[in-house]
């Protein structure tokens, strides 16, 4: 495994090659809580191109930060600087990074071919809407995984109808018939609203992975 | 962890270059705070041993916006306390930005200097901010009182569907570009007057004379002339999964007593609240007064006006 680091304002982020290849990247997102696995997942065995993966901000060797202030949009920006590396990927996301994949995937529609969401660890995230709970600080110092993170990501709101933007942007500008694909078993509301969309295969990972490997 | 000495009025007449604002008064204690490994800039006035106020500033303000406006409150007997939120002002610049951090840095400064119900203003974001922390934590509140920010539902929310979307690749796309250049952005520079024409576009209500003072107080002076000290890293507009109408949904609920203070001249940094977006959220004795004639910043184009409405509310109760 070979790891690049990438900066994102402060933070360092660490995008690790697991498998060398030619052509289309596959770029593997964690959950919430968890890093890079050290090998390729066998599961991506028929991939041709390179197997990368990316550790989140406050996740593996990623730069821990002080103070938390996490949110999904910013592991969608840690996302699109390893994309702006990258170059045209296909995503495949667990949990957290599932939700990440298909904000990605609405986001830069041209760099995402194909983004692949998959259970996980922080598949479901916060509420749908406003909700009374309280705040909790944890004190530094902070080692990965950060705490902070697993505070603010698991609390963060997650819409159905959020959700739903992101594939509709992905259908309207990727060019793919079916940009997204929903491997996941457990479907939280955001999950079952953007599986009900028009432009998503519900399939298992191979399935999918056939299905956007150029 | 206090880290700097009490000013004095001459320190605050060299540390302004000379510019001087009629009433503004610059903090009698200004310290750090580590507040979960973030340094948080606070700004006092008025007596230490008096019952502390807290003021919260709005987004891409910073404490010493209240240099006119805290005095006025000092003057009444009470420990006036601001904060500039990370990335504000003299506070740190994070790695991360977010309402929830916020939302826990305001506890943390708080935390600090009482457990205590004490009276809370917040303006713009900073009231709306302290709108979630009152439903959230009420026990640090004995009065609420939020100057123009009593955020309703957008009118984007009206668009087609289409629209909607177009406008959100847009928005996103901005974002996710300029989150590439952060780690080498930095806030362009200018004389002195140039940074205060560049805010007056964004404050067209308020005086020049004013906007020079904010200058000397919330940019700082580099080789090659002038910067705001706010973090370049932050950005007008974004986007996320929150709507500003469900913060109104919090206010009915509110215990203890409220004020709100809108604003009736709209301008760019407003949120166009109307009076009766908000009449039927009002908590049970809540007041809501309107400024026909002021814009956002009521607070510093009506300082007596909102100063004395806000002590009158506190005096009664």
């Amino acid at each position: 495994m070979s790891t690049t680091f990438l900066t994102h304002n402060k933070i360092q982020l660490a995008l690790h090659e697991l498998r060398a290849g030619d052509g289309q990247p596959l770029l593997l997102l964690h959950g919430l809580g968890e890093q890079t696995p050290s090998v390729a997942p066998s599961w991506a065995s028929s991939w041709v191109g390179p197997v990368c993966g990316l550790d989140f901000t406050g996740h593996g060797a990623t730069t821990v930060p002080m103070g938390g202030g996490y949110s999904a949009e910013t592991m969608l920006a840690d996302t699109d600087i390893a994309l702006a590396h990258l170059g045209p990927s296909t995503v495949v996301g667990r949990g957290l990074g599932a939700y990440v994949a298909l904000m990605i995937a609405g986001a830069r529609p041209q760099l995402v071919r194909g983004a692949v969401l998959c259970d996980g660890p922080g598949l479901w995230g916060g509420a749908t809407g406003p909700t009374s709970s309280s705040f909790h600080s944890v004190d530094p110092p902070y080692s990965a995984p950060d705490p902070n993170a697993l505070i603010d990501l698991s609390r963060d709101l997650r819409p159905p109808d959020y959700a739903s933007l992101f594939v509709r942007l992905a259908l309207e500008h990727s060019g793919l018939a079916e940009p997204i694909a929903v491997c996941a078993v457990v479907r939280p509301p955001w999950l079952a609203a953007v599986a009900g969309e028009v432009g998503v295969a519900t399939c298992t990972v191979a399935e999918a992975l056939a299905l956007y490997q150029p | 962890m206090f880290t700097s000495a009490p000013y004095s009025a001459e320190m605050t007449e060299w540390a302004n270059h000379g510019v001087q604002f009629p009433g503004a008064q610059a903090p009698a204690r200004e310290y750090d705070l580590d507040i979960g490994g973030v340094r948080i800039a606070v700004h006092e006035w008025g007596d230490e041993t008096s019952d502390p106020l807290f003021l919260v500033h709005g987004g891409f303000d910073f404490a010493r916006t209240y240099d006119e406006f805290a005095p006025r409150l000092a003057a009444t007997g009470r420990r006036v306390i601001a904060w500039d939120q990370r990335g504000h002002g003299d506070s740190e610049h994070a790695a991360l930005y977010g309402w929830d951090a916020d939302i826990r840095d305001a506890i943390g400064v708080m935390s600090r200097i009482t457990n205590r119900p004490a009276p809370v203003i917040g303006h713009s974001k900073g009231g709306a901010l302290m709108i979630q922390l009152a439903d959230a934590q009420p026990f640090r509140f004995s009065h609420l009182v939020n100057l123009d920010g009593l955020p309703s539902k957008r009118p984007m929310s009206d668009l087609a569907d289409h629209e909607r979307s177009r406008m959100m690749a847009g928005d996103i796309a901005g974002w996710l570009d300029h989150r590439r250049t952060t780690s080498t952005a930095m806030r362009k520079s200018g004389t002195l007057e140039e940074l205060a024409q560049r805010r007056a576009r964004m404050n067209p209500r308020l005086p020049m004379e004013w906007l020079r003072y904010l200058v000397t107080v919330g940019g700082r002076e580099d080789a090659d002339g002038w910067r705001w000290k706010l973090d370049a890293s932050m950005r007008m507009g974004g986007f996320g999964p929150w709507r500003p109408e469900w913060t109104a949904t919090r206010i009915p609920g509110l215990g203890m007593p409220f004020l709100g203070v809108l604003a009736g001249q709209q301008e760019p940094m407003g949120w166009g609240t109307l009076p009766n977006q908000i009449h039927t959220h009002l908590p049970p004795g809540g007041r809501l007064e309107v400024l026909h004639d002021n814009g956002h910043f009521v607070h510093i184009e009506a300082p007596a006006v909102v100063a004395e409405m806000v002590i009158e509310f506190l005096e009664r109760g």
